[in-house]
């Protein structure tokens, strides 16, 4: 992005819908909270685009590694029991979960 | 009861010659550490939990073992410490985080393994901040640690833990992870030595992911041969791991005695990135800085300087970066699988997952959260998140300009010394600034160590140098540090931490400075201050 940065302003509604997405059940104080800081910090890293020219090419991992793989055979896995341990719930060898649909659904 | 007090004062090499030579016992060795533990850790609040009887269970193991000459290997006996991000399978592993509370792995992470298969005896697990997002352990769910040198101010983050236990003689060494300088940092303010290996260096299977592309287990330590020995224990391919390097790496222990024993630095060229140079950080880390380039070049080295334009952007690139994949890799807390679950009944699973996650998760986690999830969100994505990547290009190809120009590049490893507890916390533009200088190191994956030079004369606390080297090359790292070191603590008369004051019952009550209250973070705008139990 070449175009001149300009001030970004993160709105409470914006908040609320990155929130969403995020699915975490903020209260209304930290999402005004956060609108204010979250601009503060936007408008400060946002600085990255003066410099991403598109000659420039992106760069994911520091030290790239290509076809990773191991041989196609089972490997040494956790049990059932393991895997469930932790679990906040859990019957019939499965993660137990509350309701999937909500009522209006 | 003298000499365990004196026990926890010796470094892993010498534990580990007595071990060997049968002058001293695992189980002594131990119960001094957990002795001192129970003695200091009151005040310091380096551990989040203590091992206890099991680790005196491991190390009479280990003694038997030693005895019919079954010991497994160099280090056997020796007590360490494990930051809390690592998974342990007999210790709760809570990444600092509410949403953690009490979990217990079912598997042990790779470095965590690989201690235990080389006999080392996990004395507990070091607070940090939550997921290691901080710089002074302000953001653990359960309380701040405290710096060894002075209880009212911070011991670096995310691993103060992990730095105030070994700089509290509470561990002679331990594990970290450093994501943007959470082992240097937190080296640099006090006074101990810790290392970030190349990326891909030590297996990042089992270390509960930050930002995937920038986390790397490292030790931490008290001298720049222990963090050798121990990166040697943890080091090397592992295929859990699909970013571990499958080579082989040399004896980084040898290294660090050949750099002890050659005193000489001639021939090495030193880097100072002008970027980094220290100016506009405190007089006293800048004067300490430029006495040890003065140190180096009078061993020989060949101080030149290099540049970096883009450095001044790898911060705003760490933040778009690190908070895009933290939002990412934390969406695992979903309150299914594993961790907290706030379920108030008649809610659906999603209602359940939000309400977790709003609860589990303090002010800094949520901030970041958000933050990443804006960075990758559709419209802003190139903006923001591409613009980052490609800075983060910018800074790998200014790492190999000034490679090419310099064997090593060095900087004071953190602007300033050790901040007061409650300083910064409310501003998290001041927070992120602490972790300027060993960011780029991040985004490169180069290795970096850091390690004490001196106190600063202004305020009588740790100043820590960083030196980096190129990719792989960490070897050089502990050859230069160790050269660096000997000449040091010859000018001292020994060791930086012999000066740190008392602590526990051997300080004299003025000495014992308790910290007022009120210094972890406000729960204001976040979670409630209980972790949300609605």
């Amino acid at each position: 992005m070449t175009d001149a940065p300009e001030p970004v302003v993160i709105t409470a509604a914006d908040v609320q819908h990155l929130a969403g997405l995020a699915r975490i059940a903020l209260t209304p104080e930290e999402i005004e909270h956060l609108a204010g800081e979250l601009t503060q910090i936007v408008d400060s890293v946002a600085k990255v685009r003066e410099v991403a020219t598109p000659d420039v090419p992106a760069t994911s991992h520091p030290v790239p590694l290509v076809n990773v793989l191991r041989p196609d055979v089972p490997g040494a896995v956790l049990t059932q029991q393991q895997v469930l341990s932790g679990a906040p719930d859990a019957s019939d060898g499965r993660f137990r979960v509350p309701a999937i649909l909500g009522e209006e659904q | 009861m003298a000499a365990e007090r004196e026990l926890v004062r010796w470094s892993a090499a010498r534990l580990a010659e007595a071990l060997a030579a049968g002058e001293v016992s695992s189980v002594e060795a131990t119960q001094a550490h957990l002795d001192r533990i129970g003695d200091v850790d009151a005040d310091v609040h380096a551990y989040l939990h203590v091992a206890g009887d099991d680790a005196l269970v491991r190390a009479a193991e280990i003694d038997r073992q030693r005895a019919d000459g079954t010991a497994p290997g160099p280090l056997a006996g020796v007590p360490i410490a494990i930051k809390d991000v690592l998974c342990t399978s007999d210790m709760p592993s809570t990444a600092g985080s509410r949403i953690l509370e009490g979990w217990i792995p079912p598997y042990d992470a790779t470095p965590v393994a690989r201690l235990r298969a080389a006999g080392l005896i996990p004395l507990g697990k070091t607070n940090m901040d939550e997921f290691a997002m901080g710089s002074s352990t302000e953001h653990s769910a359960y309380g701040p640690s405290r710096n060894p040198w002075d209880l009212t101010r911070i011991p670096g983050g995310s691993g103060g833990g992990s730095a105030a236990a070994v700089a509290a003689f509470e561990a002679p060494v331990a594990l970290g992870s450093d994501t943007g300088g959470s082992i240097r940092q937190p080296a640099a303010v006090t006074g101990t030595v810790g290392v970030k290996p190349t990326y891909g260096g030590v297996s990042r299977f089992g270390a509960i992911a930050l930002a995937s592309s920038l986390d790397q287990v490292g030790p931490v330590s008290r001298s720049v041969l222990d963090a050798a020995l121990i990166h040697d224990v943890i080091g090397g391919h592992d295929p859990n791991d699909a970013t571990s390097l499958d080579e082989r790496w040399p004896s980084f222990a040898d290294a660090a005695r050949e750099g002890a024993a050659s005193g000489s630095l001639a021939g090495l060229k030193v880097g100072v990135v002008h970027q980094l140079d220290g100016s506009g950080f405190q007089a006293g880390v800048r004067q300490r800085f430029g006495e040890a380039l003065k140190r180096m070049a009078e061993a020989g080295a060949d101080i030149v300087e290099v540049q970096a334009p883009h450095f001044e952007y790898a911060l705003a690139a760490y933040y778009l970066i690190l908070p895009a994949e933290a939002s990412s890799n934390l969406a695992k807390y979903d309150a299914v699988r594993f961790g907290l679950r706030v379920d108030p009944g008649g809610s659906t699973v999603e209602q359940v997952t939000a309400l977790s996650r709003e609860a589990g998760f303090g002010p800094e986690v949520k901030r970041r959260i958000i933050l990443g999830t804006y960075a990758l969100s559709a419209g802003y994505y190139d903006a923001y998140y591409g613009s980052a990547q490609q800075v983060r290009t910018l800074v790998q190809r200014d790492f190999d300009a000034c490679f090419t120009q310099a064997d090593v590049l060095v900087s004071p490893s953190a602007p300033t010394t050790a901040f007061r507890l409650g300083e910064k916390i409310d501003d998290p533009l001041a927070m992120y600034l602490n972790d300027i200088t060993t960011i780029p190191a991040n985004l490169a994956g180069v290795p970096g160590l850091g390690m004490p030079i001196g106190l600063a004369p202004e305020d009588g606390l740790p100043v820590g140098l960083q030196v980096m080297a190129p990719l792989r090359e960490d070897a050089r790292l502990y050859r230069v540090g160790a050269t660096l070191e000997a000449i040091l603590e010859r000018e001292w008369g020994g060791p930086l931490l012999a000066q740190a004051p008392a602590l526990g019952s051997a300080a004299s009550r003025s000495d014992r400075i308790r910290t007022t209250p009120g210094t972890a973070p406000a729960p204001g705008y976040g979670t409630e201050p209980d972790g949300g139990t609605l």
